[in-house]
């Protein structure tokens, strides 16, 4: 039988759900925690 | 620093793919949060040592992994404790018709060991070649493809689907149409 091509086609169905699996956590906003620490990183910074 | 552009300046776009990895390896969404703030601060502190020119996502990945796996290895229990996903709930077996539902999938998924969780969201989501991830997790290009090979074997065995045995081959290809959508592409 053709199971070289059964292989790729269940591996592309894998990529493509894992790409989705990502993309959704991409998706998320990002909190405005990070924002908020990157400010304070930026104002340590320039006191420095 | 030199007239390249300054990575702090670039960090905040980095942010969502930090924590959509984050998230991937931890699989609970206030451990990643834990993780990518810890990220941000040593990425902060350690830009010096960052190269210009070469690839910054590749390098806050880095420090990314290095910091979950210390919290792994600190605070083992919370880590074992993924969002609204429980071990046992997996019907693996996909119906007659061959169907990969997506939410299987995502049980499944988070049933990974985070070692296979990694390489797998590296090499066949996050874009990132063999080569990069070999670099990025200390191994051989060789140990990167065989680790990526048998979590997929893993995958298909927690999913019921013998790697060789095609899900859609008994089917036609109206359910590869479902499958393709069930993976987020653009139909």
């Amino acid at each position: 039988m053709n199971q070289g091509k059964d292989n790729a086609k269940l591996r592309s169905q894998i990529d493509q759900n894992l790409k989705r699996v990502y993309q959704e956590a991409l998706e998320e906003e990002v909190p405005d925690r990070f924002k908020e620490l990157l400010e304070q990183l930026r104002q340590k910074e320039s006191r420095k | 620093m030199n007239n390249a552009v300054d990575p702090r300046e670039e960090l905040p776009e980095h942010l969502p793919a930090l924590r959509a990895f984050a998230m991937s390896l931890s699989g609970n969404s206030a451990t990643a949060d834990d993780i990518v703030q810890d990220t941000i601060v040593k990425a902060w502190s350690n830009f010096d040592k960052f190269e210009p020119g070469t690839n910054l996502r590749a390098w806050l990945f880095t420090i990314l992994r290095n910091t979950f796996y210390s919290h792994t290895r600190k605070r083992k229990r919370e880590v074992a404790d993924p969002d609204g996903i429980h071990a046992g709930q997996l019907s693996a077996k996909p119906g007659h018709d061959g169907r990969l539902a997506f939410n299987d999938f995502r049980v499944a998924f988070a049933e990974l060991s985070a070692e296979h969780r990694e390489v797998l969201i590296l090499v066949g989501a996050s874009g990132f070649s063999y080569e990069d991830v070999a670099d990025m997790t200390g191994v051989a290009v060789g140990t990167v493809k065989s680790r990526a090979n048998r979590a997929r074997a893993r995958l298909c065995e927690l999913l019921g689907l013998d790697e060789g045995e095609d899900p859609v081959a008994e089917t036609d290809g109206e359910t590869l149409a479902v499958l393709a959508a069930s993976g987020g592409s653009t139909v």
